[in-house]
């Protein structure tokens, strides 16, 4: 029988409330939302944190908005509230691409996307996903709020940019012209990803004007690959191009062999994955452009 | 630390621990030991109850988070004496060999016949994919489901 270690337990009331009580509990209190990465830890043991502040009843902290342009997906938003969202599949459908294959239903239905990004687990989809499409994470701390880009945000594994008396309350995407898609293989449902890879693509004629490439599970630098974004950068979208693009993805990559892989199944999944990403962003583009 | 918890419809005020796992405080403290304690890992299901409106593995949900909430067992499926039809479709169709699996398969299929009355073979297997049958029974579980969409929907019409 797995039982976490004894801790103070509170529940935050409003986003004031959980500063006020990191103040209080210090660099020894963690924030639980969810519970799905941090409740198994604390039964393992990896985790022993003397007190845990509970974010789960701050509803401001739940909503999915366009505002000034941007997506916002509050925190609290669960895995599976995202996947349900017309507004967010609207605009950046790789968000239900990653969401269809993010752990099983039921976990999904408890699993908050702040509390996944928290969680800065190497294999983690949502990491990859707003790497993709360049979101920014909405940090709160006692005297105010700061914006810090997804692609700044994780400082390694299991290590994020949320200082100790800080609480992450969102993430925004900018509203562009844009088509997105992501891609995860995966050796059973629930599973984390053997390797998977987002895309996003933004096209002025046949002529890429902007790209971004997510990629998890493979040893890829802030879970993106900024070399095969430049190189597809101002020239045609085709799949010859996309799959050069997977190769210089994967060639920057350092995945890491274990019981889903070697290194090197992983670092072709990486390629090919980039690619068939870059593609279904492609249709999706074009589909798009056919409708208006 | 005090909680209460709406527990199929019963208020259960109780002082416990904040690390005491809402599974643990169903079948523990309370004696509803329908809801089964499987992998303690939240990879086989066999624990679902639900929280509020939706299921979820109980064994990854700590019992003062239910603080103030409803819960949702296995034992608050049948009402008035009646056999839920999920309960009755797995009955008919042998939806179960050893049963540990089937309280959390039975709570996850109510789910979603409450949200698709009509589900297909796919979407019953999509919406269990995060439970554990290891008689592998798989085959049985979708036709009860199925069995109890086809019942609702007779129910409905007469």
């Amino acid at each position: 029988m797995q039982v976490p270690a004894q801790f103070q337990y509170e529940k935050a009331t409003s986003v004031a409330h959980a500063l006020s009580l990191l103040g209080k509990y210090g660099p020894e209190s963690r924030i639980v939302a969810g519970g799905h990465s941090l409740i198994p830890m604390m039964k393992l043991r990896l985790a022993q944190p003397q007190a845990l502040i509970d974010i789960n009843e701050i509803t401001e902290l739940n909503k999915i908005s366009v505002e000034e342009h941007m997506l916002y997906i509050g925190a609290m938003v669960r895995h599976a509230e995202l996947l349900a969202s017309a507004l967010a599949g609207e605009h950046f459908p790789i968000f239900h691409d990653a969401e269809k294959l993010i752990a099983d239903p039921v976990v999904r239905n408890r699993g908050t996307v702040g509390g996944s990004l928290c969680q800065a687990d190497p294999s983690e989809d949502l990491s990859a996903a707003f790497a993709a499409v360049r979101g920014e994470a909405v940090i709160e701390y006692g005297e105010g709020r700061r914006i810090v880009p997804i692609r700044e945000f994780f400082a390694g594994p299991y290590e994020t940019a949320v200082g100790d008396a800080e609480l992450l309350v969102g993430v925004r995407v900018p509203i562009r012209s844009s088509a997105s898609a992501y891609q995860k293989v995966e050796r059973r449902a629930g599973d984390w990803a053997v390797a998977a890879a987002g895309a996003e693509l933004r096209l002025e004629g046949d002529t890429v004007a902007e790209a971004g490439i997510g990629l998890t599970a493979v040893g890829a630098t802030n879970f993106h690959a900024p070399e095969a974004e430049e190189f597809l950068v101002g020239g045609p979208a085709t799949a010859e191009r996309f799959a050069r693009a997977g190769e210089i993805a994967a060639e920057h990559c350092e995945p890491v062999a274990d019981q889903r892989g070697p290194a090197d199944y992983k670092r072709h999944l990486a390629a090919t994955l980039t690619a068939r990403a870059l593609g279904a962003a492609l249709s999706r583009w074009h589909g798009r452009h056919q409708e208006a | 630390m005090e909680i209460s918890v709406t527990v199929n419809g019963e208020v259960h005020a109780r002082d416990v621990e904040p690390r005491l796992l809402l599974v643990h405080f169903l079948r523990d403290e309370l004696r509803l030991t329908g809801t089964h304690w499987g992998c303690d890992t939240s990879n086989c299901g066999a624990c679902v109850v639900w929280l509020d409106e939706v299921p979820v593995k109980s064994c990854t949900v700590l019992a003062v988070m239910a603080d103030g909430h409803r819960v949702r067992t296995v034992e608050g499926l049948a009402n008035g004496g009646g056999l839920d039809p999920v309960q009755e479709g797995f009955r008919q169709c042998h939806g179960l060999q050893c049963g540990f699996c089937t309280p959390g398969m039975m709570m996850t299929s109510r789910w979603l016949l409450d949200h698709d009355p009509d589900p297909s073979e796919e979407d019953i297997r999509e919406a269990i994919s995060g439970q554990l049958c290891r008689c592998t029974g798989y085959e049985n579980i979708v036709r009860s489901v199925r069995w109890a969409a086809e019942h609702e929907a007779a129910e409905v019409q007469s």
